[in-house]
């Protein structure tokens, strides 16, 4: 699994990759966590608004810290 | 920060403690002069104005959904509703210009276009609501006035240029899905958000409220009389509908965006008004640059005063509020009215590293056309006011 968490390094983009990392470990699923902060990179996904979670390429949260629950639950599908 | 940044950092700390003669009596006078300085902006303007600032700013992040605003940012949406908004949405959208970049790259790349996107890119940091009021509680309502309408024009203005100079170019955009926050369930009518916010204003405007003349009759010297009675009352309406109108979990992030944003701003701004005080000194008190340096440059409302603060605030870096401080020193040495508002429409929109992010994603030739039009624009509209006011 490919997860991308894009954010040019604000507290609430540090905050989510924090609950990333939690949410995989917790889980057990084998996943590549990739931080994203080039600008660009990020329009390249469309997002208007960080910090924006992107799993296997799909956009699953933008411009809020997702909970732990919901992370969780985009890994299990 | 890298741990070699950590040992320069020490390094030049210590060589300054070292060599920097402490006891000589400007040094003394400078070192005092910040403190002082400090201790005024404690005094006088923590609890009555910045307090509340933070809380309306907690509110409008948490309540105010970001996702109604970037609809009007979309590759199709009308353009003179996206110049309209990208002009005023700096206030609902963005404290800090960590968040303006990302945004302004994807309405650039896969929305409205460059003139939208770098309309937005200038009005985001400089009017937020925290700046405007700072601004005006400091350096005087005409001030914040001039800056908050000034901030308004310069972003459709400067919006509309560019999209005139590079419109040959503009068609190059790839259009794609699109992803905006999400709206969120609304709980309350938007005649309650609204009153909440108007109420919080309105405990700002009051608590804020400046002693009038000494002599002076009317409603001014009546209403300064009453006002803490004023914000007492309001403050119980205000108490009022949080209880009534919000759920537990909404108050709970209300505050955590509120703790958020003191937490990232009251560290810099006292640093600010340490290194303004120490460098400049309160008004009518000198400190380590010398007034006179500081009246022949920035003095009166010359082209040339004008300009050269222009200039100096497209290449300086303002921490989220810092310009304030720093230019109520410059006032008190001798800048004139011109020139510092010149400066703050330059200011806090760029800096030398917020032009290397831009510059990657617009390119050297728009971007210096960008900065072009800022520095012209902050100089003339600098001899206007100035022109005006002095």
């Amino acid at each position: 699994m490919e997860i991308k968490v894009l954010g040019p390094g604000c507290p609430k983009c540090q905050q989510t990759e924090k609950v990333v990392k939690e949410a995989v470990a917790e889980s057990g699923v084998a996943a590549n966590i990739e931080k994203v902060t080039d600008v660009m990179k990020i329009a390249g996904y469309g997002v208007f608004g960080t910090p924006a979670v992107v799993v296997d390429g799909e956009v699953k949260s933008v411009g809020k810290i997702p909970s732990k629950a919901d992370v969780v639950s985009w890994l299990k599908k | 920060m890298k741990e070699r940044n950590k040992l320069l950092l020490i390094v030049g700390v210590f060589i300054a403690a070292y060599y920097v003669p402490w006891t000589h009596p400007v040094i003394r006078q400078s070192g005092l002069e910040a403190f002082l300085m400090l201790q005024e902006y404690a005094r006088e303007h923590v609890l009555t104005c910045l307090i509340p600032a933070f809380f309306i700013a907690g509110a409008i992040a948490v309540f105010v959904s970001q996702g109604s605003v970037l609809k009007y940012f979309g590759a199709q949406a009308n353009k003179i509703l996206s110049y309209s908004v990208a002009s005023v949405s700096g206030t609902i959208l963005a404290v800090c210009s960590c968040t303006v970049l990302p945004l302004f790259a994807g309405i650039y790349t896969r929305g409205a276009g460059i003139g939208p996107a770098t309309a937005f890119l200038y009005s985001g940091p400089a009017i937020n609501v925290l700046a405007i009021t700072l601004t005006a509680k400091i350096l005087g309502w005409q001030l914040g006035l001039a800056r908050a309408v000034g901030a308004v024009v310069f972003a459709i203005v400067t919006g509309l240029l560019m999209a005139l100079i590079f419109r040959r170019d503009d068609a190059a955009r790839t259009t794609g899905q699109i992803y905006v926050p999400d709206e969120g369930v609304k709980e309350r009518t938007l005649l309650q958000d609204a009153l909440y916010i108007g109420t919080m204003v309105l405990i700002l405007i009051f608590a804020a409220f400046a002693k009038p003349a000494p002599g002076s009759t009317g409603l001014w010297p009546a209403i300064f009389a009453t006002k803490w009675y004023i914000t007492v009352a309001l403050l119980v309406v205000l108490a009022f509908m949080v209880k009534a109108w919000f759920t537990g979990d909404e108050r709970k992030s209300w505050i955590e965006a509120t703790w958020g944003f003191m937490k990232q701003i009251f560290p810099l701004l006292a640093g600010g008004v340490l290194v303004a005080g120490f460098m400049l000194g309160r008004p009518g008190h000198p400190a380590l640059i010398p007034e006179q340096w500081i009246a022949s440059l920035l003095g009166g409302n010359s082209f040339q005063a004008n300009f050269i603060a222009a200039l100096a605030g497209a290449l300086m870096y303002f921490a989220t509020l810092t310009e304030v401080p720093i230019l109520q020193g410059l006032l008190g040495s001798g800048m004139g009215q011109g020139p510092a508002l010149a400066l703050l429409l330059a200011g806090p929109a760029l800096s030398l590293p917020n032009m290397l992010v831009i510059g990657s994603v617009l390119g050297l030739k728009k971007t210096a056309t960008f900065c072009g039009i800022i520095v012209v624009m902050s100089t003339i509209a600098g001899m206007l006011y100035g022109a005006c006011f002095a």
